[in-house]
């Protein structure tokens, strides 16, 4: 038997979890250590002997008679986690203690804790994601440093440093406190948010779609569906919101491996399972007095995927769903999808004005689809050599081969002079 | 055909995730294609990186392991090859050579001298 795709790298995060729960937050490095030594042990047996029927549990089941054993030999030496108190202390305890935090509702539970953890008030947003992806995805410093296009240095003293602030805390977030999960939610959903457009907007430089990390933080995200307290409309807005988006990623990349715009996607491509799947997420979502950003985006992210083309996409509706994103969250990048919105509804004359109107359009200065999205005005109006010279712009900024490819296209075709899209 | 040991020494440690795994691919897919070509006469067994050593005639007892541990030996296979030079040639197939390990081809002693 193969071991599925990237099994050693989720079982990782949820390894990791549960042994911290066990030893304590400050004992983090001991529960990697555990971790890595489980699988060198899994890579050492299985070469030999094969994977085993269920390799989950055979990782699980190693890390926990790891985990007896340091704790057997070093309770007296070391401090483990506080809330198992005097748990650890006697055999008697021991080891009924130990088999329940490795129970599946623990397991799951211990990831919950860690992904709040991770999101500590003290750590930026960017060291939020980054220590999700090491800790719970189980990437190593090097594949978070590419999906950040970061150096491994950055990287890794971004990720040191956030584990000390971390492990500062003396002791794993307790998700079962209704009142302070809420207060940390937002910035829960906020990386995960991050995480997912890392992978579908990023500016990695090998792949524009990385429909690993889009997976990764859909997964995360489920863990939070199905924790009740957890699951807020909020939640389930995000969720139906990397739906439609994750729906798509079939489609924008084509067949020869280049970036295909949502204009020009072959929408049969759509994965109606995954849209159906964010249409019952959105349903749901629609309770509560709140509207936040996850909900007008998931309504915009609907919105294309209801329509069967560019010709009968519900234009106005996109605009006015801008519209009141930029009263929730106004940002340079919300402004520029608006001002494409409304090109397609009155017109690239319009769309230009409406970029012009972009405050803080300092901020889009080296985004290539800024560029682009001038370029594409220009040249639909006509404007052929002024087009040119803004995907020329364009060009200087894009961030992978995929981007350039497409750029590239433009400026071809504003040379044959043909209108395109 | 005359058969040899493969030992593994050394290699893997303290790698991500996603290392670990290619890594086990890659031996999984060399030790497939070792056997389809009938070069596998024993696949052998890892051995654990920890033990005994037992010396001499005052049989003293120390603990594993035994030598530093680039040279400790991770487990063995009881390799079929026409004579040393291919044995030699099969073994630069082995995935530990990919981490800093090396591969002890050792040829079995035959009865007929």
């Amino acid at each position: 038997m193969e071991p599925t795709d990237h099994l050693f790298r989720r079982e990782s995060g949820r390894m990791v979890a549960t042994l911290t729960r066990i030893f304590g937050i400050h004992n983090l490095a001991l529960a990697e250590d555990v971790v890595q030594d489980a699988f060198c042990r899994a890579l050492e047996v299985w070469k030999f002997h094969g994977v085993p029927e269920n390799p989950s549990a055979w990782l699980m089941a190693t890390a926990k008679n790891r985990a007896l054993d340091v704790l057997r030999r070093e309770r007296t030496a070391r401090t483990f986690a506080p809330e198992l108190g005097r748990m650890l202390d006697s055999e008697w305890t021991l080891a009924p203690a130990v088999e329940e935090l490795f129970g599946a509702p623990a397991i799951h539970d211990g990831q919950l804790r860690m992904m709040f953890s991770c999101c500590h008030p003290r750590l930026p947003e960017e060291a939020q994601v980054a220590l999700m992806l090491h800790i719970l995805c189980g990437f190593s410093v090097d594949e978070v440093a590419g999906a950040f296009v970061s150096s491994h240095a950055a990287i890794e003293k971004r990720i040191s440093r956030a584990k000390k602030v971390m492990a500062g805390s003396k002791r794993l977030f307790d998700v079962s406190g209704q009142g302070d999960l809420s207060v940390r939610l937002p910035a829960v959903q906020r990386a995960l948010y991050l995480l997912f457009n890392e992978g579908y907007h990023g500016a990695s430089p090998e792949s524009a779609v990385r429909a690993e990390l889009c997976r990764e933080a859909m997964r995360l995200t489920a863990l939070l569906l199905d924790h009740s307290p957890a699951a807020t409309p909020a939640t389930r807005a995000l969720s139906a919101l990397m739906c439609f988006h994750a729906a798509r990623l079939p489609a924008r990349v084509d067949a020869a491996g280049d970036l295909r715009p949502l204009f020009e996607q072959d929408r049969s491509r759509w994965d109606v399972r995954v849209i159906a799947e964010g249409q019952r997420q959105l349903d749901l979502s629609a309770t509560g007095p709140e509207l936040t950003e996850y909900h007008v985006e998931a309504a915009i992210a609907w919105v294309h995927t209801a329509a069967h083309g560019v010709e009968d996409t519900n234009w106005g509706m996109i605009v006015s769903l801008y519209d009141q994103l930029m009263a929730i969250h106004p940002s340079p990048v919300v402004a520029l999808n608006r001002a494409i919105a409304t090109a397609q509804r009155e017109g690239p004359q319009r769309g230009l004005e409406e970029i012009r109107k972009i405050a803080h359009s300092d901020r889009l200065a080296s985004y290539p689809f800024y560029h682009a999205a001038l370029g594409e005005f220009e040249f639909r109006s006509g404007r052929h050599e002024v087009a040119r010279q803004h995907f020329l712009t364009a060009l200087t900024f894009v961030r992978n081969p995929m981007e350039r490819r497409f750029i590239e296209q433009r400026i071809g075709a504003c040379k044959v002079g043909s209108p395109v899209g | 055909m005359s058969e040899f040991v493969f030992l593994y020494r050394g290699g893997e440690s303290g790698r991500s995730p996603e290392r670990i795994q290619q890594s086990m691919q890659k031996w999984m897919a060399w030790f497939k294609e070792l056997g389809q070509n009938g070069h596998v006469k024993d696949q052998g067994q890892p051995l654990e990186r920890t033990g005994k050593l037992v010396k001499r005639k005052q049989k003293t007892v120390t603990d594993g392991p035994f030598a530093e541990a680039k040279d400790i030996v991770g487990g063995y296979t009881l390799i079929e090859a026409r004579d040393l030079a291919q044995a030699v040639e099969l073994s630069k197939g082995c995935p530990i050579l990919d981490v800093d390990g090396a591969v002890e081809v050792r040829p079995v002693m035959k009865l007929n001298m």
